[in-house]
């Protein structure tokens, strides 16, 4: 290696523009160096799904003005919306880490039958709360611990823990509900599920979740390392991670959080279904993608899966309000999800 | 020299019936550069795994500054101040380059929140110390937009961070170009210079006979030489040495062909 070969390293690009760039103070600049610039080009996913919803809305506004400048409307999206919340969330860290969890509507329908035999018991519902985050916390460590140290596909494993807990709560109740009429005079319920000034108190508490989701995810240690272990495991073990440790936090993430939303769901309904969280399997998955977090893992979006989530909430009202049969919301469901992924496609690119 | 910074003694690493090593002795002591080579196969890359903690050895033992160590993993290994540059660099290439740089050392305050304008403005001063600046691209810039030499400018700043005190570099030259392997040079004698250790891991023997102040050749899972510089006349030497190795009857016609490739070079 002669000397005349080696590179001036401080001036990497040659003298004349490193000193061009020094005196300009300006090394380091980059188009995303405009803050309105940087915030749509680090946002894009989310900014693609919102544009999908406001293109949606104004779509059903126009088909049916009267119905959708009434309150009403919005006020029952708004009282389920929340539910789905809790659960859509975490579901965006367990994408991103590179896995999935079909077994949140089982997760859902035990934590909250925790809850109402708490609260039917004469506990107070504070307590049955505890009770059902405890629940989902633990169910969401068997789960991630199935599938993690199980070393199984987190897919079929999820898929099956999901029959495995329903049939659970299905053959102990032999598909008896149970009423919990005790429940609207309880400061629980108060602080959870009623109205201030005609809005839903629920939809507080989601926002409140999505923002500290959203900081967790960017802004945490946690999010970090859930993003760098969906990207590449191997090089998130070879830096000191441990990546099992990892994984199996996001699943008890999502316990968590569907423990809360089934908690929320009994709480609207004031009734305890053994089918409680059943529903919700579809339309949640749905509104991770639609919201703009991709399959492969290592990126995702918060924001977006909360846009998302409100885009799938809006489907099946607004299909019915704009005065189609309710024929047409599976359709529209599935159009919905596809103009969307087939936008996500065209607005992020995939760095390997 | 100085204090030893790491000795492994009678490593080995068996996957089933097959043996990747068989009982590697090797020390790295303070401010020396240790090149290691070997051919495809004779264990370089096992070695290198179980240096960095990734791979737990069959048997043997790690002794870090003197003292025997129990439990050893990847984080154990950063530890104790040996950083690594990977082969395929382990990078995770959908990230920004300031997560990359602190990717399992994350710089953290209060319950684990990121202190994110301190880890943007220490990758910034990483960057532009090892020289890999540039005006397209920040600290807050996607690695998978960077080229092959800017993404081993990320995997070096990330191993210099902390002030490490023994640099792996497996293979670092590997797919560079001409500057971009000058620069990597420039970084090896920069580190040696401020009196910290490499292991220099390398196809080219010409590329390890210039910058290592130690030799150990590797074949088949057992260390065939350790030469100090003074020991070795030349890099033909070595080549020498390892054909021998490789083929103890010697290969009629090998050297013969060996050396006319060379002057044509």
């Amino acid at each position: 290696m002669s000397k005349a070969m080696e590179p001036d390293l401080q001036t990497p690009l040659g003298r004349a523009s490193g000193k061009a760039a020094r005196e300009s103070g300006k090394e380091w600049s980059h188009p995303s160096d405009n803050w309105l610039r940087g915030f749509v080009l680090d946002n894009r996913a989310a900014l693609g799904t919102l544009a999908v919803f406001i293109v949606m809305m104004a779509v059903f506004m126009i088909a049916n003005p009267t119905v959708f400048t009434t309150w009403y409307l919005y006020s029952s999206v708004l009282t389920t919306l929340p539910v789905a919340l809790f659960v859509v969330v975490p579901l965006v860290f367990v994408v991103t880490c590179g896995e999935i969890d079909l077994s949140f509507p089982a997760t859902m329908g035990l934590a909250s039958w925790v809850f109402a035999l708490v609260v039917q018991a004469g506990y107070d519902p504070f307590l049955g709360i505890v009770a059902a985050l405890v629940t989902g916390t633990l169910l969401g460590f068997l789960v991630g611990s199935l599938v993690v140290y199980g070393g199984l596909s987190s897919l079929i494993a999820t898929l099956g823990m999901n029959f495995l807990l329903r049939g659970l709560i299905q053959i102990i109740n032999e598909g008896k509900s149970t009423a919990l009429t005790n429940l609207a005079d309880s400061t629980a319920y108060k602080i959870f599920s009623s109205q201030v000034g005609g809005i839903p108190v629920q939809i507080f508490w989601a926002i409140a979740f999505v923002v500290f989701s959203a900081l967790l995810f960017n802004r945490h240690r946690f999010g970090a390392q859930v993003k760098v272990v969906g990207d590449n495991p191997d090089s998130a073990k070879q830096m000191g991670i441990d990546v099992k440790l990892v994984r199996v936090k996001v699943f008890v993430f999502t316990g968590i959080g569907a423990a809360i939303a089934g908690t929320f769901s009994v709480m609207i309904n004031f009734t305890w279904w053994p089918t409680a969280g059943d529903g919700y399997l579809l339309p949640v998955l749905a509104s991770v993608f639609v919201g703009g977090t991709p399959t492969w893992g290592g990126i995702g979006t918060v924001v977006g899966g909360a846009i998302g989530a409100v885009t799938v909430s809006f489907i099946q009202t607004g299909v019915v309000a704009a005065g189609l049969s309710g024929f047409y919301v599976q359709f529209f469901n599935g159009l919905i999800i596809i103009l969307s992924l087939l936008g996500h496609k065209w607005n992020q690119a995939r760095y390997r | 020299m100085g204090e030893r910074i790491i000795e492994l003694r009678d490593i080995t690493k068996s996957y089933g019936q097959v043996y990747a090593l068989g009982g590697v002795n090797l020390s790295v002591d303070r401010g020396e550069v240790v090149g290691l080579i070997g051919d495809n196969g004779a264990g370089k890359s096992t070695l290198i795994k179980i240096l960095s903690g990734v791979v737990k050895p069959t048997s043997g033992e790690i002794l870090v500054r003197g003292k025997p160590v129990s439990g050893w993993s990847a984080a154990r290994s950063r530890d104790a101040g040996i950083e690594t540059v990977f082969q395929d660099r382990a990078l995770a290439v959908q990230q920004t380059i300031v997560r990359n740089i602190f990717m399992g050392r994350e710089l953290t305050g209060f319950m684990g929140w990121l202190k994110v304008s301190k880890e943007i403005a220490e990758a910034s001063r990483l960057m532009r110390e090892i020289g890999f600046t540039s005006k397209v691209f920040t600290p807050q810039s996607i690695v998978g937009q960077l080229s092959g030499g800017e993404r081993q400018g990320v995997a070096i700043a990330r191993a210099i961070y902390k002030q490490a005190e023994l640099i792996i570099l497996d293979e670092p030259t590997t797919a560079l170009s001409l500057t971009e392997t000058a620069k990597v040079f420039h970084f090896v004698r920069q580190v040696r210079a401020s009196g910290r250790s490499i292991l220099f891991i390398g196809h080219n023997i010409h590329h390890v006979f210039d910058i290592a102040d130690r030799f150990v050749v590797l074949d088949r899972g057992k260390v065939a030489l350790t030469a100090d510089r003074s020991e070795v006349k030349s890099a033909d030497d070595l080549i020498n040495f390892m054909e021998d190795v490789a083929h103890p009857g010697g290969l009629p016609g090998l050297h013969e062909a060996d050396e006319a490739e060379q002057r044509a070079q």
